[in-house]
């Protein structure tokens, strides 16, 4: 077990996703940095489908209850090993009672904790992707205790890595959406030359900018959507759905990021600017 | 994705559905691919990392050429109870008022016509239907509500709606099904399927209860009548 003494900001658990289900209206859910959470992962030798929490802006204090390894990545969050500094992207040992907690965040928006072979919260709908109401809880609360299993010894392949740190990016590779034609050719120049500030509605569901694109009157029937899907409101407002995001919408789908781009957008926080570019393989 | 002619129309759907169901019999590697369907547009998704697209577009336009049209999709009829109590239809006199009918008939309007499911979506579970008399099309609220109750039966313009879970929402509100459309307990959590349709009936506040206390354990199951058309 691991227990959360404080649960932070919005710390949820994360996997993979939860597939199979879109057809009947089911998110995908799964961690929003999918590259961070891969590592974190790789670096237990833990299988890529494996849970981890997922760590929004201000971090929780956990108690481990067994002893294990660990390994921290994606946003830089002052993380302390009973209030030893410790350093994202290195596989660590706990002992039975070490306190794990976080500080401050200096670059990045959500970080994540993979513990040797996973969290293992229920399975619902063949993932444990936190999504109310498939999973009762929607981010994890002071006091509840999660399970994990004991490792005492275990002799990581990797002990520390330089990784590439997406949040380090400010430009986001697009494919041409099914609506893309409807933009005119000032929303198109504007849409791959200027900035985009991401407003304060920004979660697991949909980040939106605060820089309006182009007003419309199309209409259209609803049809499916995905991460990554960017939609233009009549009013002309961007919103990106993310990895809680609906599977289906009635707004003109006029980008679709790649799965980098949605990793790295994940990273950002209101007030960060993005810049669009269009992906080399675009047709 | 790929779509169809611009419309609401059955037709399409059918036409949606027997590509589906040739996709998944003849299509290679079939069970690797997502499908959803929705009004007039399918969408393919697929978790293979080494598709090449044009090859996977000519493969699945094959499929949808060499489709059998005659091909007959299991689909069904669910029959579900609603209670129009005011206590549930917060918004039924106004809607009422609204649409110049009384309650009785705006109530006799909505129950006993068949509706199509065009898509799921939105929330897990949340049926898009078809086919609300022109009667009853009324805008939605000009201020969405935060808290839609679970099971709230709604009208916003030509639709109509069960709120399968507390959601905010701006439909105007006539009544509740204590059946739960969306169940995560279930291995099967949503019954109904794209195509399928949904017919409404009026019980009462006692059935109402009773219902909800019968789905809870389980042992209320919605009748169902195949269809054949």
């Amino acid at each position: 077990m691991i227990k959360v003494i404080r649960s932070g900001f919005f710390t949820t658990i994360q996997d993979s996703g939860r597939f199979d289900l879109r057809h009947k209206g089911v998110p995908i859910s799964g961690a929003m940095d999918l590259y961070s959470a891969a590592i974190a992962n790789s670096m237990l030798d833990n299988h890529k489908k494996y849970a981890v929490m997922e760590i929004t802006m201000t971090g929780p204090k956990l108690q481990f209850s067994v002893a294990t390894y660990f390994c921290i990545s994606g946003a830089e969050m002052s993380p302390s090993l009973n209030t030893k500094p410790i350093n994202n992207y290195e596989v660590l040992k706990a002992n039975k009672g070490d306190i794990l907690s976080f500080g401050k965040l200096t670059s990045g928006f959500r970080t994540y904790l993979a513990v040797k072979d996973g969290f293992n919260t229920e399975i619902k709908l063949g993932s444990r992707s936190f999504f109310k109401p498939i999973t009762p809880l929607n981010c994890v609360i002071d006091g509840m205790e999660i399970d994990i299993s004991e490792c005492k010894s275990y002799t990581p392949k990797i002990l520390e890595m330089k990784s590439e740190s997406l949040h380090h990016f400010d430009e986001i590779s697009a494919y041409p959406g099914p609506e893309y034609d409807l933009l005119n050719t000032n929303a198109i120049k504007s849409l791959f030359s200027k900035k985009f500030t991401i407003a304060k509605e920004n979660n697991r569901m949909a980040y939106q900018f605060v820089e309006p694109l182009m007003e419309h009157k199309h209409k259209m029937l609803t049809s499916a959507t995905l991460p990554g899907t960017v939609q233009l409101t009549p009013a002309g407002k961007l919103i990106i759905l993310m990895s809680d995001g609906q599977t289906t919408g009635g707004y003109p789908r006029i980008l679709q990021l790649s799965k980098r781009a949605i990793a790295i957008l994940a990273q950002k926080r209101s007030g960060d600017t993005i810049a669009f570019k269009k992906h080399p393989y675009s047709l | 994705m790929i779509q169809w002619p611009l419309k609401v129309s059955e037709d399409i759907l059918y036409d949606i559905l027997a590509f589906i169901e040739s996709f998944k019999n003849t299509f290679p590697e079939a069970e690797k691919w997502e499908l959803i369907p929705a009004y007039n547009s399918l969408t393919l998704v697929t978790l293979s990392k080494s598709i090449n697209f044009l090859s996977a577009k000519a493969a699945i336009e094959k499929v949808y050429t060499s489709r059998n049209k005659e091909i007959k999709i299991k689909r069904y009829l669910w029959k579900l109870p609603v209670c129009y109590d005011l206590e549930f239809g917060i918004d039924l006199e106004e809607s009422a008022e609204a649409l110049g009918l009384d309650i009785k008939d705006l109530v006799a309007k909505h129950t006993n016509r068949p509706y199509t499911v065009y898509g799921i979506g939105f929330l897990p579970g949340f049926m898009y239907l078809g086919g609300l008399p022109k009667e009853l099309e009324i805008n939605r609220r000009s201020s969405p509500r935060a808290k839609v109750l679970k099971g709230s039966v709604g009208l916003a313009a030509q639709q109509t709606g069960v709120y399968p879970q507390d959601s905010p929402g701006g439909w105007n509100i006539i009544g509740n099904c204590p059946i739960p459309i969306f169940n995560p307990n279930k291995e099967e959590p949503c019954f109904v399927n794209v195509g399928d349709r949904i017919e409404f009936y009026s019980i009462s506040r006692a059935a109402y209860d009773l219902h909800k206390i019968e789905a809870e354990v389980g042992i209320f199951k919605p009748e169902k009548v195949a269809l054949n058309d």
